[in-house]
């Protein structure tokens, strides 16, 4: 049964893991910009990790019959320096154009510091000006409740921005629930230790349904897994939900969110 | 919003797939703890706010109530309001927040 995983970030991660997904069933990918675990010194290195999401990795993956996509955005662990950030968010709408590019993501808090909401909204108002998706990155362990909330209030104050476009990532059990009351899509990340496990992640979703939410395994250059949602629709398989309800979770409510973009062209299978 | 009560599994079935899991993480976490004791300045880690942290936790685990993995992680977040400027270089979260009265 094929699968996307909607969250991953393949510049950190071997061509096998790439052979490993599609013999998993993976079909289709997107990846958002994000850090990659230094601080870029330039905009010049942002441009070519913008080019390298754009037009080199759609090709890698497209070798192994995965569809790739990618979101563009100065990530919040760099957007602590608002005037360099703001340097990196000038050259964002030249990527926009992109067949491959969804959106803009991932975006959102990492501290939850004042300068990190700032250029937050600069690109929160740069998604309503370019009429984008995003994709919303929450914070860390304990930082997570109150930047989510930050992040949601945030969105909020952009009458332009209509929260069906926008998915809100790494929620767990005690942000769950208020990113869909507010209307938005959530996302689980399955990732050792500081996400959800794939039991957890299925216990959210027979708690609270099916509907607006997505699964992913945000794998990259740290411990992770790329094949993290094979393992939970295991999980699913095992307590015995249906197919149907499987190929939903993994498949079709990713397909349902990416849609809203005229990029996205995956079709059903 | 509305809770959904959809689980296909029995309680039994529950049990049986998951008890040796979460015995053993358990076990583990009783393990950290004497690992904890044994440490030369354990009366210092005994106050670490993580550890003080975790034992709020614990808690949860006992009082009947459900929504227990929500409550912990809540126990474990940042309550403070105010927001710093920047964040100084810092990039990582250590798992828990402190609280008034934490010593560390």
């Amino acid at each position: 049964m094929n699968y996307i995983d909607p969250h991953i970030h393949m510049v950190s991660r071997t061509t096998d893991d790439y052979m490993r997904m599609a013999h998993a069933g993976c079909v289709c990918i997107t990846e958002p910009a994000f850090w990659n675990g230094f601080d870029r010194g330039s905009v010049e290195g942002f441009h070519d990790y913008f080019l390298q999401l754009t037009e080199y990795e759609p090709r890698r993956a497209g070798r192994y019959h995965i569809d790739y996509y990618s979101w563009i955005c100065i990530n919040p662990k760099e957007a602590d320096d608002p005037v360099f950030a703001r340097e990196v968010i000038a050259i964002i709408p030249e990527f926009l154009d992109s067949p491959r590019v969804v959106g803009i993501g991932e975006i959102g808090l990492n501290k939850n510091t004042k300068n990190e909401l700032m250029i937050l909204e600069e690109q929160i108002a740069l998604a309503e000006k370019y009429d984008q998706l995003i994709l919303v990155h929450t914070p860390h362990l304990e930082d997570k409740l109150k930047g989510t909330r930050l992040i949601m209030d945030a969105i909020r104050s952009f009458s332009g921005i209509n929260p069906d476009k926008i998915l809100i990532d790494h929620a767990e059990e005690h942000t769950v629930v208020e990113i869909l009351d507010r209307g938005y899509w959530a996302g689980l990340t399955i990732y050792p230790n500081t996400k959800c496990t794939p039991q957890r992640a299925v216990d959210i979703i027979e708690i609270y349904g099916p509907d607006r939410i997505w699964v992913n395994s945000a794998s990259d250059w740290g411990h992770s897994d790329p094949l993290s949602v094979p393992k939970m629709r295991f999980e699913m398989k095992q307590r015995g939900h249906s197919q149907e309800m499987i190929e939903k979770i993994t498949y079709r409510n990713p397909i349902e969110f990416l849609s809203q973009s005229e990029k996205f062209r995956y079709v059903y299978e | 919003m509305k809770v959904l009560t959809h689980n296909t599994l029995k309680s039994q079935d529950v049990i049986d797939r998951y008890f040796l899991e979460h015995r053993a993480k358990l076990i583990d976490l009783a393990a950290f703890l004497d690992r904890l004791d044994r440490t030369c300045d354990h009366d210092i880690a005994a106050s670490d706010y993580r550890i003080a942290a975790l034992f709020r936790a614990l808690n949860v685990l006992s009082d009947g109530r459900t929504n227990r993995a929500g409550r912990v992680l809540e126990i474990f977040s940042d309550k403070m309001t105010e927001l710093p400027q920047s964040a100084n270089g810092a990039k990582s979260a250590t798992g828990a927040a402190r609280e008034e009265g934490d010593s560390r």
